[in-house]
C-alpha cells in the first residue's frame, strides 16, 4: 500500500506546481520562458515513460509476492526449478535499449538546442561569482549591479560567467537549467522570459554549486520587465552616484571612504574597489547580503554593525592585498555612524 | 531432510580476548570487526543526518551554524560511504567470500587484517578532526580550489589523507579478494558456477583497483597544493579546477557501483533461497554485472553536466549513462523472474530483499531521469538527487545489506536473529526511508538546493521538508530495533544449524559458525547451487526431490581431524597500520609534524620488518587439539 500513495504523490507535486502559484519562487517545473519549457517538456516526456515503468515493476513486485507467497501453516510444496528464459531475457535487454535509444534522441537535440548561443539582438550580463554574491555587469549599459538585476521579457539575456574565487552554479529555475562559474573559465547561459513578472514578485535565484560557508545565502532575484521599463531601470543604473553635499548623508559619504571605499565602488567617484558589491544604486534594490535579507533600515543597521550576525562570513581571513575577501568585516561602527551610513546609502537610489 | 539437525555448540573459534581480536588473520573474524565497525560508523554518520534533519525541520533554523553544518554534511557523506556502506560490504565479503568458494581463508590473511585496521584508524583519524579544529567541510566531493582555498586550516588535509588511507585499505583488499577468487576456489567451482555475490565482489575489487588510483592523484595534488604550494588547480596561475572533478569522478562514479553491486550479490542470493527456486537466469544477472563494471567507467562525467564541458560532450555521457540503465534493468526483471512461479518465505531477510527491488527501481528511474542532460540542469546539485541516490544507497545498499545480516547471522552467530522484531525492523525501515526520502524529489524539483544550511520561508519548502525529518527519526527508531534485535539475538536467538533456511550454496555446507578451517574437508563442488544439488534432485518436470541420502558429510570431532594448516594471529598487520596512520597525523601538521611522520615510518618499518620475518603458518604439531576446539 505504501507503493501505490508512492505514485500518487507525484502526480500531486505535479498537479501542485502546475498550478503556477508564485509561492514556490524556485520551482523548475514552473518555466516562464521557452528555453525552460524545452527542458520541461522534455522532463515530462521522460518523467510519463519511467512512472508507467515504475508502475510496472512495483506492480509485478507486488502482485508476485501476493501469489507466491507461502500463507501462514502452508506446507512447503515442490517448486518447479526453472533456471531462466532466454527469449525473455534478450527481449527485456533489447526492449529498454531501444526505448532508452528513443529518449537519447530528443535530449541530444534539446541540448544542442538550448547550448546554441543567440543570434540577433540581445542583452550582455558579465556574471562573477564571489563568495558570496554575484556581481553583474552589462557591459552595453556600462554599470554593474549585484545580486539583483532586471531583464526585458520576449528578448534573449546571454549571460558570460566566471568566479572569482571557487566555482559557483548560477540557477534562475523559472528561465533555465544551472550553468557553472568556474575560475579561470567561463561559461554561458541564455536566458529569455515570456513576460514580466508581476510587481513584488521576482524570480529567485541560488547558487546551486557549494561554494563554502555562505553557500545557502547566495541568492539572487531577477526582475522581468517590458522593454521600456527595463530601458528605463538601466538607463538609471548607469547613472553616476549624487554624491550628498550637506545632512547625515554627507556625514556617511566621509565614512564611507574611510572605510568602505576599501572593497565597495562607486560610479562617478573614485572609488573603484571591486572586492565586494558596486553600491552605486544600492538603494534601489530590494534585498541585501546575496539577496538574503530585505533591504530596510532595520537588516540595514544590522548588517553595518555586525555583518556575520546576519549571514555566516570569514573576514578574519580577508587579504585586501590579494584580493582575496571571505566577507564584511565587523568596523565597530558607532551607532551614529551608522545612521549617517544608512542615510547614505538609502539615497542612492 | 531439508536442515541438518545435530548438537550444536556455539563457540566463537579462535583465542579470546582483546589480543585474540587484534592479532587476529581468520577471514571470519575479520569480518565481524568489519561489521561491528561499519554498523559503529553507520550510526554515527545517522546521527550526523538527524542533526541535518533538525536543522531543516523549518526554514531559517538556528539549531547549527553554517561552519558546523558544513562539517556535519561532509562527514556524513563521507561517513556513509567509506565507513559504513563500504564496510558493511567487506565485512561480508570477508566472512563469506571463503565460505562461498569452499576456501579456507583469503589468499592473504594478514594482509586482510592490515586492511582492516588501516580502515578502522583511517576512519578514527578523519573523526579525531572534530577535537582538533573542526571537522572537514568542502563536502565529501571536495571540489577543487573549494577545498584548497584555507591551507592553514587542517580539516581538509585530514580528509585528503583520510580517504589516502582508506584508498590504501580498499587497494589491499580488493586484491585480497581478487586472488582468493581467482585462485582458491574448491575444485569444481568453476567461475560460472561461483555464487553472483563472490561475482559482485570480483567486479567490485577490480573496479576499486583501477578507480582509486585517479583519486589518489588527485588527494596527492590538493595535498602538495595545501601545504607545499603547488599550483595543480590553481586557476590564476593558468591551471583548470576541472580536472578534479574529472579525476574525481572517475572514482567516484565506479565508486557508486563499488557501493551497490555488493548489494546487488546479496539480493541475487536471499531471493532464490527463500523463493525456491534458482536464480533466474544466472549467467545474465552475472553478466549484466560485469557491463555494469566495465561501462561504470564511461559515465562519470555525467557528474558534471553544468559544468560546461560542452553539448557533444554532454551528450555522449548522457547516452552512455543511459545505457548502463539496461543492465540494471537486467537484474531488477531476473530478479522478478526469480520470484515468479516460486514459493516465497516472507522472512526478514526476504522482506528486506523484496524491499531492495522496489525501491532500487526508484533510484534507477531518478537516475534515468538525470541522464537526460536538459533536465539533469534543472535538478543537479538539488534535493532531487539527495533522493535519487538515497533510494539507490539506502534503498539499495543498506536494505540489500540489511537482507544479508538476517540472512547470514546465523551462519555467523549460530543464532537466528528474531522474526517478530525483524520485522518491525523492516516496516519502520521501509515507512521511514520513504517518508524521509520521497519528499526529497518534489524539495528538488521546487528549488531546494543541496548543502545548504538553511532556507527562506515562503518559498513552499517547509511541509515537506518537516515530513523528511519526521522520517529521519523513524528511521532512528528502526536502527534501534536493529540493534536491539543484534543483542539479544546474539545471546538468545534461536539455535539455527548448519542450514537453516534451506539454501543453496555451500557456505551452508559447514558449521554455524564454522571453525576457523572452514571446511573440515573441502568439498567437491559439482554444480551452480551445489549445496541445493546435495539434498535435492528433479524430477522429469523440473520439480525438486528431496534425496534419500543427501551428500552433506557430519561435522568432525577435533581429534578426527587430519592437520589443517591455518596462518597463525599476528600483531604486526595491526603495528604497521597504526605507523600509517601516525604518519598521517604528522602529514596533516606539517612542517612541525615531520617528527610524527618519522615516528609513525619507524613504527611502520617494524611493523612491516616483523611481519616479513615471521613464520607464515602456526607450528601445527603442538596446537592441533587447542586450536580446533570450537567445532
Amino acid at each position: 500500500m505504501k507503493r501505490r500513495a508512492l505514485v500518487g504523490i507525484p502526480a500531486l507535486a505535479l498537479l501542485l506546481s502546475a498550478c503556477g502559484e508564485k509561492n514556490l519562487p524556485l520551482d523548475s517545473l514552473d518555466p516562464e520562458g521557452p528555453i525552460a519549457r524545452d527542458i520541461d517538456n522534455l522532463f515530462t516526456v521522460v518523467f510519463i515513460i519511467a512512472a508507467v515503468i515504475f508502475v510496472l515493476v512495483e506492480t509485478a513486485l507486488v502482485v508476485g509476492v501476493l501469489k507466491y507467497r507461502r500463507h501462514k501453516g502452508e506446507d512447503d510444496r515442490p517448486v518447479k526449478q526453472s533456471h531462466g528464459n532466454t527469449r525473455l531475457e534478450i527481449a527485456w535487454t533489447v526492449l529498454p535499449a531501444l526505448l532508452l535509444a528513443g529518449i537519447a534522441v530528443p535530449t541530444v537535440a534539446t541540448q544542442f538546442d538550448i547550448r546554441a548561443e543567440p543570434t540577433g539582438e540581445r542583452i550582455e550580463i558579465n556574471v562573477t561569482g564571489h563568495q558570496w554574491w554575484w556581481e553583474f555587469e552589462f557591459p552595453q549599459y556600462g554599470f554593474t549591479t549585484a545580486n539583483e538585476f532586471h531583464m526585458p521579457a520576449g528578448k534573449n539575456v546571454y549571460l558570460t560567467m566566471t568566479s572569482e574565487d571557487v566555482i559557483h552554479s548560477f540557477w534562475l529555475p523559472n528561465l533555465n537549467g544551472k550553468r557553472d562559474l568556474v575560475p579561470g573559465r567561463t561559461s554561458n547561459l541564455t536566458l529569455l522570459a515570456d513576460d514580466p513578472t508581476p510587481t513584488g514578485q521576482p524570480f529567485f535565484g541560488v547558487c546551486a554549486e557549494f561554494c563554502g560557508l555562505a553557500h545557502a545565502d547566495m541568492r539572487m532575484r531577477v526582475f522581468v520587465d517590458t522593454e521600456e521599463d527595463f530601458e528605463a531601470w538601466a538607463q538609471a543604473q548607469a547613472l553616476p552616484a549624487v554624491i550628498p553635499t550637506d545632512g547625515l548623508a554627507a556625514e556617511g559619504y566621509g565614512t564611507f571612504g574611510r572605510v568602505c571605499s576599501a572593497c565597495h565602488a562607486i560610479a562617478g567617484t573614485d572609488y573603484q574597489q571591486r572586492l565586494a558589491p558596486d553600491l552605486t544604486h544600492f538603494g534601489s534594490r530590494t534585498t541585501l547580503g546575496g539577496a538574503t535579507f530585505t533591504n530596510d533600515t532595520a537588516h540595514l543597521e544590522q548588517w553595518l554593525a555586525n555583518p556575520s550576525d546576519l549571514k555566516p562570513m570569514d573576514p578574519d581571513r580577508n587579504d585586501l592585498e590579494s584580493g582575496r575577501i571571505l566577507g564584511m568585516p565587523d568596523f565597530g561602527l558607532e551607532s551614529a555612524q551608522i545612521d549617517e551610513l544608512v542615510a547614505l546609502l538609502q539615497s542612492w537610489k | 531432510m531439508a536442515t541438518v539437525a545435530e548438537p550444536v555448540t556455539i563457540k566463537s573459534p579462535g583465542p579470546p580476548g582483546v589480543w585474540g581480536w587484534l592479532t587476529t588473520v581468520d577471514h571470519k573474524r575479520i569480518g565481524i570487526l568489519y561489521g561491528w565497525s561499519a554498523l559503529f560508523f553507520f550510526i554515527v554518520g545517522g546521527l550526523e543526518a538527524l542533526l541535518i534533519r533538525l536543522q531543516l525541520v523549518g526554514p531559517n533554523q538556528e539549531l547549527l551554524s553554517a561552519d558546523a553544518y558544513n562539517q556535519l554534511f561532509t562527514m556524513h557523506g563521507t561517513t556513509m560511504v567509506f565507513l559504513a556502506v563500504m564496510p558493511i560490504a567487506a565485512a561480508f565479503a570477508n566472512y563469506f567470500l571463503p565460505l562461498m568458494i569452499g576456501a579456507r581463508d583469503v589468499a592473504f590473511p594478514r594482509l586482510n587484517a592490515f586492511s582492516y585496521w588501516l580502515f578502522l584508524f583511517g576512519g578514527i583519524f578523519m573523526y579525531s578532526s572534530f577535537f582538533l579544529g573542526g571537522a572537514p567541510d568542502g563536502g565529501w566531493f571536495g571540489y577543487a580550489p573549494l577545498s584548497i582555498e584555507i591551507p592553514e586550516v587542517v580539516r581538509m588535509d585530514f580528509w585528503a589523507l583520510g580517504l589516502l588511507t582508506l584508498g590504501v585499505s580498499s587497494i589491499g583488499s580488493s586484491a585480497n579478494f581478487i586472488a582468493t577468487i581467482l585462485t582458491m576456489r574448491a575444485p569444481g567451482m568453476t567461475l560460472l558456477r561461483m555464487p553472483v555475490f563472490v561475482w559482485m565482489m570480483l567486479v567490485v575489487s577490480f573496479l576499486l583497483i583501477f578507480s582509486l588510483p585517479t583519486v589518489t592523484v588527485g588527494l596527492f595534488q590538493v595535498l602538495f597544493d595545501r601545504n607545499f604550494g603547488t599550483l595543480f588547480y590553481a586557476a590564476d596561475a593558468g591551471a583548470d579546477p576541472l580536472l578534479w572533478q574529472h579525476l574525481f569522478w572517475l572514482f567516484g562514479h565506479p565508486e557508486v557501483y563499488v557501493l551497490i553491486l555488493p548489494a546487488m550479490g546479496i539480493v541475487s542470493e536471499v531471493i532464490p533461497v527463500f523463493s525456491r527456486k534458482p536464480l533466474f537466469g544466472y549467467s545474465f544477472v552475472v553478466f549484466a554485472g560485469v557491463a555494469i563494471g566495465f561501462m561504470g567507467f564511461g559515465v562519470w562525467s555525467h557528474h558534471m553536466f553544468t559544468s560546461g564541458m560542452g553539448p557533444v560532450a554532454e551528450s555522449g555521457f548522457a547516452v552512455a549513462t543511459m545505457m548502463i540503465a539496461v543492465p540494471t534493468g537486467i537484474k531488477i526483471f531476473n530478479w522478478l523472474g526469480t520470484i515468479w512461479g516460486g514459493q516465497l518465505r516472507l522472512t526478514t531477510a526476504m522482506l528486506f530483499a523484496l524491499g531492495f527491488i522496489g525501491m532500487f527501481t526508484i533510484g534507477g528511474l531518478s537516475g534515468v531521469l538525470h541522464s537526460i542532460v536538459p533536465s539533469d540542469s534543472q535538478q543537479h546539485d538539488t534535493y532531487f538527487v539527495v533522493a535519487h541516490f538515497h533510494y539507490v544507497l539506502f534503498g539499495g545498499s543498506i536494505l540489500g545489506s540489511l537482507a544479508g545480516l538476517y540472512y547470514w547471522f546465523p551462519k555467523m552467530t549460530g543464532r537466528l536473529l528474531n522474526e517478530r522484531i525483524g520485522k518491525w525492523h523492516f516496516w519502520l525501515t521501509l515507512i521511514g526511508f520513504n517518508l524521509t526520502f520521497a519528499p526529497m524529489h518534489f524539495l528538488g524539483l521546487i528549488g531546494q538546493p543541496r548543502r545548504t544550511y538553511r532556507y527562506p520561508e515562503g518559498v513552499g519548502l517547509d511541509f515537506w521538508n518537516l515530513a523528511a525529518t519526521v522520517g529521519a527519526f523513524v528511521i532512528a527508531v528502526s536502527v534501534l530495533f536493529l540493534i536491539y534485535n543484534i543483542v539479544v539475538s546474539r545471546r538468545n536467538g534461536e539455535i539455527a544449524g548448519r542450514d537453516p533456511w534451506d539454501a543453496r550454496t555451500v557456505e551452508w555446507l559447514t558449521a554455524s559458525p564454522p571453525a576457523e578451517h572452514n571446511f573440515d574437508e573441502i568439498p567437491i563442488v559439482t554444480a551452480r547451487d551445489d549445496l541445493w544439488e546435495r539434498k535435492y534432485t528433479i524430477d522429469d518436470n523440473g520439480y525438486p526431490v528431496a534425496r534419500e541420502n543427501p551428500n552433506i558429510p557430519a561435522l568432525k570431532e577435533p581429534d578426527e581431524l587430519g592437520e589443517i594448516h591455518m596462518p597463525s594471529a599476528s600483531y604486526y598487520p595491526a603495528l604497521t597500520a597504526l605507523g600509517v596512520v601516525i604518519a598521517m597525523f604528522g602529514l596533516a601538521y606539517l612542517p612541525v609534524g615531520f617528527a610524527a611522520v618519522g615516528v609513525g615510518a619507524m613504527v611502520m618499518a617494524w611493523g612491516i620488518f616483523g611481519w616479513s620475518m615471521e613464520p607464515v603458518a602456526k607450528d601445527h604439531a603442538g596446537h592441533g587439539d587447542e586450536e580446533h576446539d570450537g567445532d
